[in-house]
């Protein structure tokens, strides 16, 4: 098992305008892209249940090849700024994905 | 065939401060028009709310020099979007105001466009009871009510603003609230250039330096467009614009990718190609343009929801920390007994979840000392004050099971503790609006003398 921000180049958490978190794992090269693809490790329901969410409000996850990357977003408990916010812009919330942990096993060379 | 057209973007925000040597190189290369963005709803409802911007001024004014002083001397355009940051009339106010002063100081004569983006409320009343507005992102319907409500409506502008205020004749362009990419694309697009790639071109310029890597610092990028392609560089030498560094800006602050939506079309990167010319160049091509059968503008609204003091503490009796809620929900009874109702009183506990509240997957933790605001928002700033002191107050004072060390509960770092952080806003308005004319909303005039 490996954490995908010990697999990734980096992972980010940003706004996506007032009402949407999005969420970027960019990868250091195709091949690490393309194998943590295929392992199919994210879908809705993962995402949501790292940060307590209903399904519902995982917006997307989209695989983006030109970056090595894949995004996901998820809809904002509340709008940025709103009373109660915790981060107007978003930026600190990308710890739980990162320290998400999947199947990896090492690659023979 | 379309000449090649350089366009600079000095920074991606104006008072983020303009590195004078990446300046100066981008210069050397000759751009046709130096476009820059302004503003961002990034810092939150605040500043259109309460009309001001959330750059410095000093700073924005040594900006805005070196972008005027080479405009004047290289007779080249400038188009300035989102001024002020909110883009609203306050803020177009604000940059006027800074812009007047250079005027005056350097002795600046452009011919000049001022656009405004603020939205009629009655205007927009009527296309709510006409169902042409849609709620973007969330589901909330808008309702005649929030128009009326709302401190402040913008709408941003595409590129026919713009191009309505350069076939006038402007030299430097002020815009209100405008989608970033448009402000860049605007003058490629009006010399014949491919509305795709133009408006790519813009997105990935309108941050500045941040497509560039290592990615620190405010800084300039440099784009030249040509018919089939365009190519993005940093003139700073320290930097590089690798295929990963300007595919990756592509992922920034979007939902989506591979889709740029403005209000005459949107743009579609499934066919983009990203190549490196040379060690310190990215080439693109292939963005397509897509216009839309119907153009919607996209509106940006708050309203203010109250006035808001708070109180910055720390605790590091383990005691207190072990029984922390007890104690919290302690303090908000005692207060709730002089104050029963009218306001909102919250507590972000830094060290436990006061960075990411419900969402924090960690629980339980222990930590040794913990950061505490102590947050009011009441309906005015007397009562907020008010409650404000006797939370904090009953905090310092009120008792915990197994309370030992009895002189006092909190830290205070700061003389006053206590403080008035003003009005609080909230995004109420975040629609789109179908349109015909997607120019007509913004109104373009040209400033005398």
């Amino acid at each position: 098992m490996r954490t995908i921000g010990e697999i990734a180049t980096f992972v980010t958490s940003k706004n996506a305008g007032p009402f949407l978190l999005t969420l970027d794992i960019v990868f250091p090269d195709e091949a690490t892209f393309r194998r943590f693809v295929a392992g199919r490790p994210l879908d809705r329901d993962t995402v949501a249940r790292l940060y307590g969410l209903s399904p519902d409000d995982v917006v997307d996850i989209i695989e983006f090849e030109p970056a090595f990357a894949v995004k996901i977003t998820l809809r904002r408990p509340w709008s940025s700024g709103a009373i109660g916010e915790t981060d107007v812009y978003g930026a600190q919330q990308h710890v739980p994905l990162a320290r998400h942990a999947i199947e990896w096993p090492e690659i023979a060379r | 065939m379309t000449p090649p057209m350089t366009v600079l973007a000095p920074l991606g925000m104006l008072g983020y401060g303009i590195p004078a040597r990446s300046m100066e190189r981008g210069l050397a290369r000759d751009p046709a028009v130096l476009a820059l963005d302004a503003g961002s709803t990034d810092p939150g409802p605040y500043y259109l709310g309460a009309g001001v911007p959330f750059v410095n001024r000093r700073a924005a004014k040594r900006d805005l020099t070196m972008i005027l002083d080479a405009a004047r001397d290289r007779r080249i355009p400038v188009l300035i979007g989102s001024a002020g940051g909110g883009g609203g009339r306050p803020h177009l106010e604000w940059t006027l105001d800074l812009y007047r002063e250079l005027c005056r100081e350097r002795g600046y004569r452009f011919r000049t466009a001022v656009i405004d983006a603020e939205v009629d409320r009655g205007w927009l009343r009527a296309q709510v009871a006409g169902g042409r507005v849609r709620p973007l992102d969330h589901d909330r319907a808008l309702t005649a009510a929030d128009v009326d409500q709302a401190t402040r409506i913008v709408a941003q502008m595409g590129v026919e603003p713009f191009l309505a205020a350069l076939d006038a004749g402007a030299e430097v362009i002020i815009a209100g609230r405008a989608c970033d990419a448009a402000v860049i694309a605007a003058f490629p697009i009006r010399a014949g250039h491919d509305p795709g790639l133009a408006l790519h071109m813009g997105k990935i310029l309108e941050c500045g330096g941040a497509a560039a890597y290592p990615r620190h610092g405010s800084d300039c990028l440099l784009g030249v467009i040509e018919e089939d392609a365009f190519t993005v560089e940093p003139p700073n030498p320290d930097k590089v614009c690798t295929v990963a560094s300007v595919a990756a800006h592509s992922l920034y602050e979007r939902a989506n990718p591979y889709e740029l939506h403005l209000p005459h079309g949107h743009i579609d990167l499934k066919g983009t190609r990203f190549e490196a010319a040379g060690d310190r160049a990215v080439r693109v091509a292939g963005t397509r343009f897509v216009p839309a059968a119907t153009p919607t503008l996209k509106l940006e609204g708050v309203a203010r929801v109250g006035f808001r003091t708070l109180a910055i503490a720390g605790v590091r009796e383990p005691q207190l920390i072990a029984n922390l809620d007890a104690y919290l929900d302690n303090v908000r009874t005692r207060v709730a007994d002089t104050y029963p109702n009218g306001y909102r009183l919250m507590f972000h506990v830094y060290g436990r979840d006061g960075v990411m509240g419900p969402l924090e997957p960690v629980r339980g933790s222990r930590p040794h000392e913990i950061g505490l605001i102590i947050e009011v928002i009441a309906d005015d700033a007397e009562t907020s004050a008010a409650v404000l002191a006797l939370a904090r107050s009953v905090a310092l004072h009120v008792t915990y099971p197994g309370r030992q060390a009895i002189a006092g509960n909190l830290a205070f770092p700061f003389s006053p503790s206590d403080l008035r952080a003003g009005e609080a806003y909230e995004f109420t308005i975040h629609h789109l609006v179908a349109v015909e004319d997607p120019g007509a909303l913004f109104r373009v005039e040209m400033l005398a003398g």
